[in-house]
């Protein structure tokens, strides 16, 4: 297999790479995504961390009816910065500016991202607003209590005084911004610095998602910034957007903020189907099954999630139930494809559980738990009986922190070789997983029982004669061993670094671009790339008597189609 | 382009009929206000990939079997290293907590902003 040499000039801005910053001025002033990308994850898992330990002292103060731990304020302070930090300050950037960041250019033999220095600008900018969210913690009045939605009329300032409020406000507006400018990039790199031959239909799947990710958040990131803008007058310069005294609509905020509410967890979950549509296939030893179809039920999703926001909203009494109802189911069909195209990839494969496949396929179970809830959720009268209890906190859970821990680290644990050039151990990795699995779905399981007879989400104590006691210290303690289970990782990420096992450039026989470089990759990504003629330049490359293009030439039914 | 181009304008007609029904049915304007930006989001980047489609030979990276050897010329200037980004960033910060803590600290967020922005 010859490989052709790449003919791809770069012009150097800036100085020559021999004398390029070292240590911390180096990670102060770099603008390589691959620093960078490494920057939002680390980053983001720290927060992952925080919040965690938040989660923590609220099921501790759970654990039984009349807790003491902490005050009621306390409280809502907690699950509100909980729910934040998750949702706007991990899940989101871990794997859109994170992976997406570190792996998306090489995926497409990029030598970086479109614009470095705007992508340096979106890391500052999402440091200072995760920053700025956790300063309200140290302000008089404590930090934002109202929910990680900051609902009017609890948003307003009669209700939330102080500077904490505005602090999340701020907060949200920064990180906000600094999503806008990833998706920007990351949209422009994926259709402009594309390698020869690298057809939008042979783009991995993992890249295809963060584009339609990108392009979702181009849509939904703009309408939050407004509402924030919107509510920080409402606050502070009189205006009566939201105040029914005012003649504002509280009712409004609730359309806006899912307007963006709706997109944004398929901007969290749309990611973790890449990455989970790049792990499969390469533990299955198979191209991915139905790669269209894996496509268009991305961007499916992506359209259909613009519509269906009031599904939060049905006991406001003011949307227009069938519309959201019909709608809201039907996401579910582009959401099945991809779970049967996963599995579709498995059937027949030569399946290695490393522990990526692990993960990925805990992911699979917690998610189609967590989905058919929410299937049922989409429907209104079971929405009408089950709405704010913790029926409605385990879905949610089981679908988001579900991506998010399980894809997530699915994706860690894959591409953590190429990240470091170093392996995870694995054994370490297949005990993180199956405490984390077992431990997780002890955690949220018993929580849909809870929902069902009737406990209410947002409440610091709760009625011994609701039988809710061992629900909740069940739920407790799987809280408390999923915690544990992050500590494991811990433990393994800090044994690959005291004790590295080199990984070699491609340890798990990788299908894509990425593992046709060195690990990790040099300045500018590639010294020369592979011929691009299927999905999977570098397996056809290592397994040329296998190559996918072989298998093209045939009948090429595709071709005709067209 | 033409791929790009035809993604983004499905996204834009598939909102546009939501905006239609919703509009008709719901009769709720501030939802119908929503989505008919949204459609304008997914048909304005259309146009533009659009016109562009229209205009240009195939790129490299259209052509399923063009060879490393077809894109020639630079793609473009990387820099390694620069500290500006870092500069802007931390004046965005202070800026944005002047609406806080007063205006002192836009003073110096200020400073930053506009000898990072120059
Ligand atoms: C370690 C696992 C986790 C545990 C044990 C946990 C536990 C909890 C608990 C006890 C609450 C408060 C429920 C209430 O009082 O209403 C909560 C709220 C929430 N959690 Fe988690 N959580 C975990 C991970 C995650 C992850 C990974 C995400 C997102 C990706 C997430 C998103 C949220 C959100 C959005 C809320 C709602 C906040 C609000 O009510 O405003 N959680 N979680």
């Amino acid at each position: 297999m010859t490989i052709a040499a790449e003919s791809k000039t770069i012009e150097h801005g800036g100085a020559s790479h021999n004398g390029e910053p070292t240590g911390m001025y180096k990670w102060l002033t770099s603008t390589d995504h691959k620093v960078i990308g490494k920057s939002y994850m680390y980053t983001s898992l720290v927060f992952l961390l925080i919040a965690g330990s938040m989660a923590m002292i609220i099921r501790a103060q759970l654990m039984s009816p009349n807790g003491h731990v902490v005050s009621q304020q306390m409280y809502n302070e907690l699950f509100t910065i909980h729910g934040s930090i998750m949702l706007y300050l991990f899940a989101g950037p871990f794997a859109f500016g994170g992976f997406a960041n570190f792996i998306l250019p090489l995926q497409i033999g990029a030598p970086d991202m479109a614009f470095p220095r705007l992508n340096a600008l979106s890391y500052w900018l999402y440091l200072t607003g995760g920053t700025t969210m956790l300063l309200g913690f140290f302000t008089a009045g404590g930090a934002a209590a109202f929910g990680w939605v900051a609902y009017a009329p609890l948003s307003s300032y009669t209700n939330a005084p102080g500077p904490g409020p505005d602090l999340w406000i701020i907060a949200i507006a920064l990180t906000g911004f600094s999503g806008i400018f990833t998706a920007v990039n990351l949209v422009t790199t994926a259709f402009y610095l594309r390698a020869p031959g690298l057809t939008m239909f042979r783009m991995p799947i993992f890249t295809w998602s963060m584009v339609v990710t990108g392009m979702l958040i181009l849509i939904a990131f703009p309408i939050l910034t407004a509402a924030m803008i919107m509510l920080y007058c409402d606050r502070h310069l009189g205006t009566h957007f939201f105040t029914v005294s005012g003649g504002g609509s509280p009712v409004m905020w609730q359309n806006l903020f899912w307007f963006f509410g709706h997109p944004e967890v398929y901007i969290l979950a749309l990611p973790y189907f890449g990455m989970v549509s790049e792990i499969v296939p390469v533990f299955s030893r198979k191209p991915v099954f139905g790669y269209k179809g894996l496509v268009f039920a991305t961007l499916a999703i992506a359209a259909l999630s613009t519509g269906v926001w009031a599904h939060h909203m049905y006991t406001t009494g003011t949307v227009l139930l069938p519309f959201f109802s019909a709608l809201s189911l039907l996401i579910a069909v582009p959401t099945g494809i991809k779970v049967f195209t996963w599995i579709g990839t498995m059937w027949g494969g030569n399946i290695s559980f490393k522990t990526p496949m692990l993960f990925v396929i805990g992911f699979i179970v917690t998610f189609v738990m967590g989905g058919m809830t929410g299937v049922m959720l989409a429907s209104p009268p079971i929405d009408f009986a089950v709405h704010d209890t913790y029926f409605v906190v385990a879905h949610f859970h089981q679908v988001l922190a579900g991506t998010a821990i399980f894809a997530g680290f699915a994706g860690f644990y894959y591409w953590y070789p190429k990240l470091t050039g170093r392996m995870l151990r694995e054994s370490l990795g297949k005990l993180q997983f199956w405490m984390a699995f077992i431990a997780f779905n002890l955690t949220f399981i018993p929580q849909y029982l809870a929902g069902l007879r009737g406990m209410p989400r947002r409440v610091p104590v709760y009625l011994v004669q609701d039988h809710v006691t061992f629900l909740n210290q069940l739920s407790s303690v799987g809280a408390f061993v999923t915690f544990l289970s992050f500590v494991v990782w811990l433990v393994n990420l800090w044994v690959s670094w005291k004790k590295p096992i080199a990984a070699g450039d491609n340890p798990w026989d990788g299908h894509t671009l990425e593992w046709g470089t060195s690990s990790p990759p040099p300045h500018h990504n590639f010294t020369s790339l592979p011929p691009i003629r299927s999905q999977r330049p570098v397996w056809d490359a290592n397994h040329p008597e296998h190559a996918d293009h072989l298998n093209h030439e045939l009948p090429k039914k595709e071709a005709i189609r067209r | 382009m033409k791929i790009e181009y035809r993604i983004y304008l499905g996204i834009g007609l598939f909102v546009s009929v939501l905006t239609v029904v919703y509009f008709f049915w719901a009769k709720e304007y501030g939802g119908a206000t929503m989505f008919f930006g949204t459609a304008g989001l997914g048909i304005m980047p259309a146009m533009y990939m659009g016109w562009w489609h229209r205009r240009m030979k195939p790129r490299p990276e259209d052509t399923e079997n063009a060879t490393m050897a077809e894109s020639k010329g630079a793609i473009g200037a990387f820099p390694s290293y620069t500290i500006w980004p870092f500069v802007l960033g931390m004046g965005a910060f202070m800026s944005a907590l002047s609406l806080v803590f007063g205006e002192w600290t836009l003073v110096i967020g200020g400073a930053l902003l506009i000898f990072g922005a120059r």
